[in-house]
């Protein structure tokens, strides 16, 4: 009974891999289609020369860390916040949730237009009234405000999981903490910090899988640009194969992008393996 | 014995967590406020907003731009047609994984779940040459064939917690009963795996009504969802924020109220177990 699943998931990963490792070392141009045959490690090598590879890798690592900062150092203040007694637990809870349910195009724009568009955007009302200018913040600072749009996607999700986490600590070992005479700051680091290590470090990984991949908020914003200043690895393959009509050497950034996220998924998998021992 | 909370202290912590759930809710928020203004009036400050007139305008214009419900309703299709597809394949061989376990369960349930790794970057080349090959661009098919893959491991996976947790022992029960396979499976386990059959899909429409990699690559004009028809926002023509917001608000209030729903299970679901 389990074959069909195997069977589909086997041809969905087998097919596709190989073809993409088969094209990275063809020539394989749709603009030049007589040129074929064998390219060697040709592909790779002008990927990587690339003057996109670079920041593109850079930006990549960029935004993964600039997310995870947020996400995680914030996901676990609020979710400590969140875990007090206070009125309107339910309702608090649902609204901080909310922004994981909105699709990647619709945060990109209406962040771009509503909130940082320097004329009639929000922020620029707001600096306005004070006196101050617009800030044209996807053409200053491209990458800082994607950072910003993906990270309120997921400081929703770090504190769900956080906080669930945090629920299932037990209330006796803190009262008792408590009553020894524990300040606030080594309850936390002694009893909730080692309480959270694993939900934290699967927080991490996950989000580390999704964001290597974060596509539609540049495709819908900045398109990568000014330059390359907000282009990151996915974007570039895409430019690469289907903007360029390069398909080798989209296929060697491809595989270029899936080693890089198999080291992330190494870690990940060992994670959450050792959650099937028990 | 409750801990006790000095009044004043919740209060304080009333005041700190509604200010930030607000403060991050607020797009949300906003957009909901400007779906109801005259393009003119939602470009205005934030009080000159608030004050102006409120009209359904935005919503009717949405619709005229461009066939709006053609897009939601393949937006529907795509979600619950790779939802139960999925659901079809997966439910027998989570089923199977959870009470007939294998020595190669553990590295089977591994597996699955390292498909969900791959970058989908990584293989746009040739999803994308296969495609254009079987003239599957563009088409609702072929996306709905690819979001049941991407999905796939999810799914068994979420349904292989939830089966895990139904005891082996009521099976004994009720074979001691004298209960056929057919009635064990029908009248015991079927009712007790429901709960976690309904939070599986729930979980997943979501996830696929929201995939924005695949369905803006291999779509265009007709098997579009609406993550593909919000994108074409990003060129507009004169005045849209009241349209950008009236269309973003009816693409994600459907999730929004499911996502509420399953906030629970998201974890479960996200986590592949890890975290419950």
């Amino acid at each position: 009974m389990v074959s069909p699943a195997v069977a589909v998931l086997l041809i969905w990963m087998i097919v596709p891999l190989a073809m993409t490792i088969w094209f990275s070392f063809q020539q394989y141009n749709l603009l030049y289609p007589d040129r074929t045959g064998f390219a060697g490690i040709e592909n790779y090598y002008y990927f990587i020369t690339d003057f996109r590879f670079q920041p593109a890798i850079w930006n990549t690592l960029r935004l993964v860390l600039g997310v995870l900062a947020i996400t995680t150092i914030g996901g676990i203040l609020l979710a400590l916040l969140l875990d007090q007694p206070f009125w309107g637990q339910g309702i608090v809870r649902l609204l901080v949730l909310a922004p994981f349910f909105v699709m990647p195009t619709v945060s990109a724009l209406v962040w771009q237009n509503m909130f940082m568009d320097p004329v009639n955007g929000l922020f620029a009302h707001i600096a306005k009234a004070f006196g101050g200018d617009g800030y044209d913040f996807l053409g200053q600072s491209p990458l800082m405000s994607i950072i910003i749009m993906v990270a309120w996607q997921w400081l929703p999700f770090a504190t769900l999981i956080l906080l669930t986490a945090l629920q299932s600590l037990d209330r006796e070992q803190i009262e008792a903490a408590e009553m020894d005479g524990a300040s606030v700051w080594s309850r936390f680091i002694y009893i909730i910090l080692p309480h959270m290590t694993r939900a934290i470090t699967v927080v991490i990984l996950i989000q580390t899988i999704f964001i290597l991949s974060v596509y539609a908020e540049i495709l819908v914003t900045t398109n990568g640009g000014p330059g390359t200043a907000s282009l990151n690895l996915p974007f570039l393959v895409y430019l690469a194969s289907i903007v360029d009509n390069d398909v080798g050497m989209g296929a060697a950034g491809g595989v270029i992008a899936i080693i890089l996220a198999n080291i992330v998924a190494f870690f990940l998998m060992r994670a959450i393996g050792k959650n099937l021992e028990h | 014995m409750p801990r006790r909370i000095s009044n004043s202290q919740k209060t304080m912590t009333t005041v700190a967590a509604w200010t930030i759930g607000v403060l991050i809710f607020f797009p949300i928020l906003w957009i909901f406020i400007l779906s109801f203004k005259a393009e003119g009036d939602a470009i205005g400050t934030p009080l000159h907003v608030i004050s102006s007139a409120w009209t359904f305008d935005a919503y009717g214009e949405v619709q005229g731009r461009s066939d709006y419900f053609k897009h939601f309703w393949n937006s529907v299709v795509l979600s619950l047609g790779s939802t139960l597809i999925g659901l079809a394949i997966a439910i027998p061989a989570a089923w199977s994984m959870a009470f007939v376990p294998g020595k190669r369960t553990k590295d089977l349930l591994m597996w699955m779940l390292s498909t969900k790794m791959m970058p989908a970057a990584g293989v746009l080349v040739p999803i994308y040459l296969i495609f254009r090959d079987l003239g599957l661009l563009d088409t609702r098919i072929g996306l709905v064939a690819i979001l049941t893959l991407v999905n796939l491991p999810i799914i068994v996976w979420m349904l292989y917690t939830y089966f895990k947790e139904i005891p082996g022992e009521i099976l004994e029960a009720a074979r001691m009963d004298g209960a056929s396979l057919r009635s064990e499976i029908l009248y015991v386990l079927t009712p007790m795996a429901i709960p976690g059959i309904a939070s599986t899909m729930l979980l997943n429409i979501i996830l696929a009504w929201n995939e924005a990699f695949w369905t803006l690559r291999l779509t265009a004009a007709s098997a579009a969802p609406l993550t593909a028809f919000i994108a074409s926002y990003s060129s507009p023509e004169g005045l849209f924020y009241a349209k950008l917001s009236a269309a973003s608000v009816m693409a994600i209030a459907p999730i929004l109220i499911m996502g509420w729903f399953s906030q629970k299970q998201l974890v479960r679901g996200l986590t592949f177990g890890a975290v419950k």
